[in-house]
């Protein structure tokens, strides 16, 4: 009897796979599967797998609910009836449908969708990660991994049984043998170490659309890499006239103004390869997002200086993607293209020149644009 | 697999316990099952065999999926059918059998008392092996996809269907006086003289006459006679569909109905079960030791989430209240009419019917009844309960009201229909071209246009000719169509 269903199961993937390859496209511009949930999971809603039915419109119904609150106060979560439990051969309601896709599947599915070649990564397996995984739970441990339900629902426990526990004042006091820890079992892997770098131009031409095209881009940019390489580290810098590292949050919400040096950005770059990522041990991806406003010449030929000299011997690649603002595009792409040449073109050509190979440029122009991108920044399989 | 001995002597333990608080039951079997198993069983709606199609395998994998990542698991399982089935799940410990013993033998209470399951199917289990059967070898003459994608049309409109038609009067069969009595007259000339009639009346006039008849006899006899809202009935009786297409569509009918009880009692089954396990645990089954486990795992099956009506709480509660008012005899004329709230509150007459009191309602009750007759404005305001609408402009839901009315109004709006929207099939033979109306009645809330348009879409692919409906939108009369492929709208 239990056959059967995994005969539907494995058709259900099969016909979601098929789904979410043709309108792989569209997610990609809606950015609608961003929500990153858990530490590998994506949630996708996928509501084409409901099958229509003559139903209310969502935000038109309304309904009823429970809690505090009063009127006009916002509530929290999506409303709605609670499933509960299921119930006897209840079928689920009417809710929304979401497919939990792991990244690594979502990464298979991008690089069929695109025709991504797999990476050919440089450097031995050197790095040691040693994976610790929370597995059960124990009578002893450190303090910071006490378990407070556990601890407290033992104390209760022994309370009730020897009957000290008072329901007029219930207070619950666990004692030492009451505590419960969690527990975790390491182990050990050997994997190639990767970095990408972003570095994004927060001048005050890069507006809230171009930040989003650049967050969608390094989304799938990054569970590309990730599917590729397992202990995978990322940096995030921004800049205008000055460079500063930033965490991942501030990358992409951060609005200054002022200026574009480009250079500051390439020199923090550098100097953080030279600390932290020997190139003999690390595959190493620097992205560069910019609207291409730089403010000098001068500037712009230090820029090639620090790429030629210090930042491409040491990379695997280094991507340039220039997203175009309201102010129109700039000049940099052509900079660069004059200097290092269209790596596209000159591929077709066989014209390869020194590190040219090396420096993969992409024009955004709108959201349209961001599949065409990340096809040519990961198509060469660097 | 068979339970063991332990788990044995349980059952009939619990079973004791409820047979003496009065609950009537058709046997019930218990399964052990693991995790795996048991979302497999989960996902056929309860049932060991179902025929093939991919939303079972939906079902499982959003079942599996979130027991592997802890978010939820099923806790009991108990299918409709004399003898019930009902399945526990092998890792649970003592106390949580215990309670889902209880719990099921409640429900298999209501599925025999209930008067709104009266009329299902008893035998289903074997019912859905016979439909599993048949479509199989569909499947394996007309090739899986299609016979799949078939159903998968048909359950686009498995909703259409008409909960009380089950409950009316059938309709009397046409008898032979009906079938005699007088057939309509050719028109003929009136003849003074008989000899005259073979010139008056020729025999090529007559024959016209009687063409012309036929023709107004079919052009009058509109079809349906009145709007119909079991649409897949229709669809059964008028549509070209293949002799096989005929087939699953009625097995999809018979399973819908079949289902319907349980949606139309959601609230006050789940509640009547949940009551019996607090009762019949607390006051009979529990161990001491158990108290903290059975606690834990009551509070987090009725727990309220902000937002959200959880119908084992708002079941359990009202029975509480219902049994409460009528122990206290806080209902009827006198009760009503009193306005000094102290009085009200202390009011008890010590009539003990409260027991009494909700055995009735859940003979007699479905949703609908069950909260209109007894929400009441102190319920409400002791769940803190209020209605929620979408504010447009800061693109979230928001709080409304804690207006009693509102909230029972809008509540009660939630479970009529299932919540569903009324639909009827009002014309087979649209425009004397074969294309099929429907009616959505409307009440206040537009459909949703994206989901209706797909909906049109799979029912002219049953129907194979296009298909209309007329609703409402933004306030203006429409007729959307879906035709040749394409679909049109156009304001009435």
């Amino acid at each position: 009897m239990l056959y059967s269903v995994k005969r539907d199961h494995a058709r259900f993937r099969s016909i979601v796979k098929g789904k979410i390859k043709s309108d792989l496209k569209k997610y990609i511009i809606h950015g609608e599967m961003l929500a990153r949930k858990g530490k590998d999971t994506v949630t996708i809603p996928l509501p084409q797998i409901d099958i229509p039915h003559f139903r209310y419109g969502d935000k038109e119904k309304g309904g009823v609910g429970q809690g505090d609150g009063k009127p006009g106060d916002p509530i929290s979560g999506q409303p709605g009836e609670a499933d509960g439990s299921g119930e006897a051969g209840n079928q689920p309601g009417e809710h929304v449908l979401e497919v939990d896709v792991t990244l690594q599947e979502l990464a298979e599915i991008l690089g069929e969708e695109l025709q991504l070649p797999r990476i050919e990564p440089r450097g031995h397996k050197t790095m040691r990660v040693i994976k610790d995984r929370y597995t059960g739970i124990s009578k002893v441990g450190p303090d910071s991994l006490r378990h407070f339900k556990r601890s407290y629902r033992e104390a209760l426990k022994r309370q009730i049984s020897s009957g000290i526990y008072n329901s007029e004042t219930p207070v619950v006091l666990p004692i030492r043998k009451d505590l419960r820890y969690r527990s975790w079992r390491s182990t050990v892997e050997y994997e190639n170490n990767a970095v990408i770098i972003y570095m994004m131009d927060v001048s005050g031409s890069m507006g809230d659309e171009q930040k989003e095209i650049v967050r969608t881009e390094a989304f799938w940019i990054d569970t590309w890499l990730r599917s590729q390489y397992k202990g995978i580290e990322t940096r995030f810098i921004i800049h205008d006239a000055t460079a500063k590292e930033v965490d991942e949050d501030t990358f992409y919400k951060t609005r200054e103004s002022g200026g574009t040096l480009i250079s500051s950005a390439y020199k923090l770059c550098q100097k953080m390869i030279e600390t932290d990522y020997a190139p003999s041990e690390w595959n190493i991806y620097p992205f560069h997002f910019s609207d291409g406003d730089n403010w000098s010449g001068e500037d712009t030929k230090l820029c090639m200086d620090i790429l030629k000299a210090e930042i491409l011997p040491r990379v695997n690649v280094f991507c340039y993607g220039q997203v175009e603002s309201r102010y129109g595009s700039g000049q940099f792409y052509k900079d660069l293209k004059e200097e290092f040449g269209d790596a596209q073109e000159l591929l077709r050509d066989a014209k390869v020149t020194n590190y040219s190979e090396q420096v993969i440029l992409s024009k955004i122009e709108n959201k349209e644009g961001i599949i065409q991108s990340i096809k040519d920044f990961l198509g060469k399989g660097k | 697999m068979s339970l063991p001995l332990e788990l044995v002597k349980l059952r009939d333990e619990i079973r004791g316990y409820a047979k003496q608080a009065g609950l009537d039951f058709f046997e019930v079997v218990f399964e052990l099952l693991d995790y795996d198993q048991l979302n497999s069983v989960a996902s056929l709606g309860g049932f060991p065999v179902r025929y093939p199609h991919w939303r079972f395998g939906m079902q499982y994998d959003q079942l599996s999926k979130t027991y592997t990542y802890g978010l939820q698991k099923i806790y009991e399982l108990v299918i409709n059918n004399d003898p019930s089935y009902a399945y526990l799940m092998k890792a649970n410990n003592i106390v949580d059998q215990k309670l889902v013993m209880a719990h099921v033998y409640a429900h298999v209470d209501f599925f025999k008392n209930n008067t709104w399951f009266s009329k299902t199917n008893r035998k289903m289990i074997d019912t859905m092996a016979n439909h599993a059967v048949r479509i199989r070898e569909y499947m394996e003459k007309y090739g899986v996809d299609k016979v799949e994608s078939f159903i998968d049309r048909c359950l686009s409109i498995e909703n259409l269907i008409d909960p009380f038609l089950p409950f009316q009067p059938k309709k009397r069969s046409k008898t032979k006086e009906d079938e005699e009595a007088q057939p309509p007259q050719v028109g003929r000339l009136r003849v003074h003289r008989s000899y005259m009639d073979s010139f008056m009346n020729p025999p090529e006039f007559i024959e016209e006459q009687k063409r012309k008849l036929q023709k107004e006899e079919g052009q009058s006899k509109r079809v349906p006679l009145s709007p119909q809202k079991d649409v897949l009935k229709f669809l059964l009786e008028y549509a070209t569909l293949e002799t096989w297409e005929s087939d699953i569509l009625s097995m999809i009918h018979e399973e819908a109905y079949y289902y319907a009880p349980q949606w139309q009692t959601k609230i006050l089954n789940e509640g009547w079960a949940s009551y019996w396990h607090s009762e019949i645990m607390t006051k009979r089954a529990l161990k001491d030791s158990e108290i903290i486990d059975y606690a834990d795992h009551h509070s987090s099956v009725t727990a309220m989430q902000p937002g959200k009506v959880n119908p084992y709480k708002v079941g359990i509660e009202l029975l509480r209240d219902i049994e409460d008012r009528w122990n206290k005899g806080k209902f009827g004329k006198e009760y009503d009419e009193c306005d000094d709230l102290v009085i009200k509150k202390n009011w008890d007459k010590k009539l003990g019917l409260g027991r009494q009191k909700i055995f009735e309602v859940r003979r007699v009750c479905n949703d609908v009844t069950f909260i209109d007759e007894y929400l009441t404005p102190e319920f409400c305001e002791r769940l803190e309960l209020y209605t929620y609408h979408f504010n447009r402009r800061t693109n979230q839901y928001e709080i409304s009201d804690r207006d009693f009315k509102k909230i029972k109004e809008k509540l009660l709006f939630s479970l009529t229909n299932m919540g569903q929207p009324f639909i009827y099939v009002t014309d087979g033979n649209y425009l004397n071209k074969g294309e099929l109306l429907m009616l959505h009645q409307y009440e206040g809330v537009d459909l949703d246009v994206h989901y209706s348009k797909e909906t049109l879409k799979n029912l002219s692919e049953i129907w194979r000719r296009p298909v209309n409906i007329e609703t409402e939108v933004d306030g203006q009369k429409k007729l959307l169509t879906y035709s040749n492929g394409e679909f049109s709208e156009k304001f009435l």
